[in-house]
């Protein structure tokens, strides 16, 4: 397939014939994939078609049926391997933000780095509130999720996932459960992460971000990848039949 | 089949807890003439007049009875506190993915609902009383507390089910342990849930406690029972018995409605 290189060495995350069953379905069927460092790509396709699961075989939330992932030297599918010390360096966002909502939104960007990397107080308080000016939430540090707008949640959960200094960060539909109005705001905080080089791997159909900040679009559809390119060559001349058909359906 | 059922009657049993336990005044009613109101008022009002008017009997019925709503309290805050524990083990226990304790926690969880609380009581006491000696009042909290730590593990175990599986997602995808996570993340809100439950328990605890009795710790019923076999002044005791109970557990009733009010606000 054109989407691997020979260079793997590089690649800063490598999937390798990775197939995911539940059962006797098969979710992601033999996909392949390579994102190269600082690369920020965007996976699209019909509902159902593996998306969630493909990024969520990539922290290991779920276990690959057969097939290997690989974070630069780390192996994320050997079973003996210490799964954590991977998802220190992977931040995942998620369509329902899951912010913890017992803690303020300050509290939610200090638990991980107090209680994983031991850090201490001061120094994960001060890096939290650097990370929520970063989103544009400095004056809700002391609010809880409840009292917060999705776009504020979901900018508070990427802060979050920020805190943890990551190296690769997963996007799985980060805009869909918002109102209108708020997917803005949240966009363009990731536009700015791509902007700062981060390694990003985006479920989404936001065609407006894909083509500001995607390097190359994947097209999935009943768990294969179909199709993978630039934005421009997916989205304006897409090769497969199956894109086209999606293409017309969401455009 | 079996097991289908028994989570259906679990299942049941939590909402009926959660969203409207019996003893939990309604919200909406805030009239001053609410039932509430009334009991509370009336059973304070009568507790006020009858050893006023007639303090013969009444007054010192009153004056036999404070030791014994010391020890029902005893009784009950040790129990719930043990069965707090409990409850936690085996609601945890109840959701293990490992077979073996899952089993353990569900087998105790079956047999312990099974039994009534009195044979239980009678059990401990008396059957176990014959391979060693347990004091009355330690064998009145060991009943109450492996009893009611079964009903504990079940609202743990709805409870911990409550939470959104995302929140447990988030924090392993963050890099804490699953145990981290449940510390950190998962408990924390567990207690928040299961707070007006757990109020409820503590008050069911309470008025079951009346069943030490039997095995002669010194409560708040045997209290009474004591004055009446001496004075023959049974309905006047038992009247002033009950209504001490009632203002006891009318008045924990509304501070746990007060409680799911507080969690409700916190959302
Ligand atoms: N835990 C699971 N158990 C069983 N089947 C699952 C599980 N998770 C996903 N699936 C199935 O795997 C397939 C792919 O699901 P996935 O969530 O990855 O799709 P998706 O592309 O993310 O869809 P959507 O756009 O609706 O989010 C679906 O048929 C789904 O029902
Ligand atoms: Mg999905």
């Amino acid at each position: 397939m054109d989407n691997i290189t020979d260079n793997t060495q590089l690649m800063r995350i490598r999937i390798r014939n990775a197939t995911k069953a539940f059962g006797t379905l098969e979710a992601v069927k033999n996909a392949d994939l390579d994102v190269a460092p600082g690369e920020v790509v965007l996976i699209i396709g019909p509902s159902g078609s593996g998306k969630s699961t493909l990024l969520r075989c990539v922290n290991r939330l779920e276990t690959l049926t057969e097939g290997d992932i690989w974070i630069d030297e780390d192996l994320v599918t050997d079973q003996r391997g210490d799964i954590r010390k991977i998802r220190e360096e992977v931040g995942m966002v998620f369509q329902n933000f899951n912010l913890f909502p017992h803690l303020t939104a300050l509290e939610n960007v200090m638990l991980a780095p107090r209680t994983v990397k031991k850090m201490t107080k001061a120094a994960s308080h001060e890096n939290a509130l650097r990370l929520l000016a970063r989103v544009g939430l400095q004056d809700k540090s002391t609010t809880y999720p409840a009292k917060l707008s999705g776009g504020q949640q979901q900018r508070v959960a990427i802060a979050r996932a920020l805190a943890m200094n990551p190296k690769v960060m997963l996007f799985d539909e980060p805009t869909s459960a918002l109102d209108p109005e708020m997917i803005k705001e949240v966009l363009d905080v990731m536009l700015d992460l791509a902007r700062d080089g981060m390694t990003m791997l985006v479920v989404s159909h936001e065609m407006g971000f894909a083509r500001a900040a995607a390097d190359k679009v994947v097209f999935m559809d009943q768990g294969e990848i179909i199709e993978v390119g630039t934005p421009s060559a997916v989205f304006d001349s897409p090769k497969e039949n199956r894109t086209r058909r999606f293409l017309e359906h969401i455009l | 089949m079996a097991e289908v059922n028994n989570r259906d009657e679990a299942n049941r049993r939590i909402t009926v807890t959660v969203s409207d336990g019996a003893l939990i005044p309604d919200r909406g009613e805030t009239s001053l003439f609410s039932a509430w109101r009334i009991s509370f008022f009336g059973a304070i009002a009568l507790l006020i007049i009858l050893p006023t008017v007639r303090p013969r009997p009444y007054l010192d019925i009153m004056r036999f009875l404070p030791d014994g709503i010391l020890a029902t309290f005893q009784v009950t805050i040790i129990s719930i506190v043990i069965a707090l524990a409990i409850g936690l083990i085996t609601g945890l226990g109840r959701i293990s993915r490992i077979t073996v304790i899952n089993r353990i926690a569900t087998i105790y969880v079956e047999v312990i609902r099974g039994i009534p609380l009195l044979v239980q009581l009678f059990y401990i006491y008396f059957a176990l009383g014959q391979l060693v000696r347990v004091p009355r009042l330690a064998s009145a909290i060991i009943a109450m507390s492996v009893c009611y730590g079964a009903y504990m593990g079940e609202i743990f175990r709805a409870g911990l089910q409550a939470i959104p599986k995302g929140q447990m997602e988030a924090a392993l995808a963050l890099g804490m342990s699953r145990s981290q996570a449940l510390r950190k993340v998962i408990l924390p809100q567990t207690f928040r849930v299961i707070l007006p439950p757990v109020g409820n328990e503590f008050i069911a605890l309470l008025k079951d406690s009346s069943l030490v009795s039997i095995i002669a710790v010194s409560d708040l019923l045997r209290r009474g029972r004591e004055f009446a076999s001496v004075s023959f002044q049974y309905f006047e005791t038992y009247t002033i018995v009950a209504l001490v109970y009632l203002v006891i557990t009318l008045f924990l009733s509304k501070i746990v409605s007060l409680i799911e009010d507080w969690a409700e606000r916190r959302g």
